[in-house]
């Protein structure tokens, strides 16, 4: 069952640049240009009708985002006469409009938003982590067992749980606090990411724990001092997941956050769409860019971790 | 090793536990859970006491403000006559079954042409997968019900033909397609899965086809497909079982009511509007319970179906 995804380099294996597949190309691209002058001509050409298709369907994909990020600077009358990116004159009052036009300015939500990432991050990288070393080092009554429910509650649809879970929550009186947005993450209910760090850490030599053992040390001071440090591209690869999808996560928040002054920043801006009439799209737009803004600075940041992550375990 | 070979692999037995082992497994059960002890709280407290209170308040009537009252199959039955309930769930389908196809093929066809020592190929698979990540967000939402609005991009775009563009998300006809659009739109992820399944396929196997004289078309049909079958598979489960519980792009778009004339009304918006908009948690409940056993059928189909085209090389 699923042999080829056994065969997936582990993070570990490669080196901090050679994560890419470009570099395991590179002997085929040589290959390829040993070939006679006519052979590459065509391979040439072939390669340039490639890039012409792949420039085309990428233009296409981000247009809309571009498309946006121009709106935003538009004037609200322009939005819906230009398809076009090109701009006259920049409207930076949208921005500055969309910023005060709910109850607090839009960087009450923004700051709302950071409080509950940082609280899930710390809270996944400490639980998950945690249990990643129980499930990959040691060994103990029942692991099988309960390795086998953590990889079923990766499948699990959150439906089933969400409805007791918030009656839960709103009878501790947790509504509208960040609680139970919170909480799940310290009890390390992402499971996706203890079997990402189960993956990392039987990818780092045994010997190295069995030698701290010898030298005396406990399972907390091998986890601390050996392993952890070892399995920083799977705790970034957890930070940078935990950071986009609970940044844009609307769900928890649309149940948990019903008082303005808890709204993240999903909420808050739909609460902007509802409040606002069909004219001001520039403001509308100029604010779902700031949205945006810090998971795209994430992605540019955090590519290389984003790519392993999702090609080594299947993440989104 | 993915989570779900991972799972089948649990049922393999590795041979007699030795005496050495079961003192070994003694010495460490005190340590492990310790490590353990979050995620087990959290399992018996956020996932299985949840589970089974929600399977007990699917027998109910349920509003929060009384105690529940059992009412036996009542809700199930219930759902039987519930006529938006079957129209969700034909949306969902038609969501899902057309929605993960056209995706999975998308980001297979890019995942080819990006595979063949292409130059740019970071810059490429960046431009590709972006709209993954942001697709689950609200703003792209807004931003798409923009786009398929009346007089939004696609038909400004239209009218430069002199074509005159149906209003896509106010008419029940198009509204679905925009939002599968939307989902096909994030094939990246999935396209990234594709890629370094392609790289695992040992390039022995294509240059031993082509001294065998096979072309381009050949070589795909007979060793791409075949080697790279256990990851379409893999992906399929996923993304059958992420499509089913799509719930942003449905509300956003919808402006959280399914609309128009119920065309939008996904499973999960349905649900949410059960559940959080009338607080009738009984039902909703049932519901939840009967999208598990949906998900549950469909990833039991695809595992039976998996027999007959998934390839292993072993």
């Amino acid at each position: 069952m699923m042999t080829k995804l056994q065969t997936l380099p582990a993070p570990d294996k490669e080196s901090a640049g050679a994560g890419t597949p470009t570099n395991h190309r590179k002997p085929r691209k040589a290959r390829e240009s040993r070939g006679t002058l006519a052979f590459s001509r065509a391979a040439r050409s072939k390669a340039l009708m490639k890039h012409a298709i792949l420039i085309l369907a990428g233009g296409l994909m981000i247009y809309p985002l571009l498309w946006m990020v121009v709106s935003s600077l538009r004037p609200n009358d322009l939005i819906f006469r230009e398809p076009g990116l090109w701009l006259n004159s920049l409207e930076m009052s949208n921005y500055t409009d969309g910023w005060s036009a709910l109850t607090h300015p839009f960087g009450h939500y923004m700051l709302n938003s950071a409080i509950v990432v940082i609280g899930s991050i710390l809270g996944n990288l400490i639980s998950c982590s945690m249990a990643a070393y129980a499930f990959a080092r040691l060994q103990f009554t029942g692991k099988k067992l309960f390795f086998g429910i953590m990889l079923l509650t990766i499948m699990l649809p959150f439906h089933v749980v969400i409805v007791p879970q918030y009656i839960l929550f709103s009878q501790i009186g947790w509504v509208n606090t960040f609680w139970p947005l919170l909480v799940p993450k310290l009890l390390a209910t992402d499971a996706f990411f203890i079997f990402l760090m189960v993956q990392f850490i039987r990818g780092i030599p045994k010997d190295l724990d069995e030698a701290a053992r010898i030298d005396g040390a406990g399972h907390p001071r091998i986890f601390l001092r050996v392993i952890l440090p070892l399995m920083v591209p799977a705790l970034a690869t957890t930070t940078i997941f935990t950071f986009i999808w609970t940044w844009n996560d609307f769900f928890g928040a649309l149940i948990y956050l019903t008082d303005p002054d808890m709204f993240t920043v999903p909420v808050a801006l739909r609460a902007f769409v509802d409040s606002q009439s069909a004219t001001s799209w520039g403001s509308l737009f100029a604010m779902s860019i700031v949205s945006l803004l810090p998971v795209f600075l994430v992605f540019l940041f955090g590519q290389r971790f984003l790519i392993k992550g999702i090609a080594t375990t299947g993440i989104k | 090793m993915s989570a779900i070979s991972e799972l089948s692999s649990l049922t393999k037995r590795k041979g007699p536990v030795t005496a050495e082992e079961k003192k070994a497994n003694g010495r460490d059960n005190k340590a492990a859970y310790i490590f353990l002890l979050p995620w087990l709280v959290g399992l018996v407290a956020i996932t299985i006491g949840p589970m089974l209170m929600s399977l007990y308040l699917s027998f109910t009537d349920y509003n929060l403000l009384q105690p529940p009252e059992w009412t036996g199959l009542d809700n199930f039955i219930r759902m039987f006559s519930d006529a938006r309930l079957h129209n969700s769930l034909g949306v969902t389908f038609t969501y899902v079954l057309v929605g993960v196809p056209l995706q999975l093929a998308v980001a297979l066809l890019i995942a080819l042409v990006l595979d063949k020592g292409l130059r740019g190929l970071p810059f490429y698979r960046s431009v590709f997968y972006l709209p993954s990540l942001l697709g689950g967000s609200v703003a792209v939402a807004i931003l798409w019900k923009q786009i398929f609005g009346t007089t939004g991009l696609v038909n400004q775009a239209l009218a430069m033909f002199g074509i005159q563009g149906p209003g896509w998300i106010s008419d029940p006809s198009t509204a679905l397609s925009s939002i599968i659009l939307l989902h096909v739109w994030t094939f990246g992820a999935p396209m990234i899965i594709f890629l370094a399944g392609l790289r695992q396929i040992p390039v022995m196997y294509y240059e031993a086809a082509r001294v065998d004289g096979a072309g381009t078309l050949q070589q795909f049909w007979r060793i791409t497909l075949p080697m790279l079958s256990p990851i379409i598979f893999f992906n399929l489960v996923l993304q059958i079982i992420g499509s089913f519980q799509s719930f942003t792009q449905a509300f956003i778009v919808s402006g959280g009511n399914g609309g128009p004339s119920d065309s939008t009304m996904f499973f999960t918006l349905y649900l949410y509007q059960k559940g959080f908009g009338q607080f009738d948690m009984g039902y909703a409940s049932a519901m939840a319970w009967f999208l598990l056993v949906i998900i549950g059928v469909f990833t039991a189909i695809n595992f039976i179906a998996a027999k007959y085209w998934v390839f292993y090389d072993d």
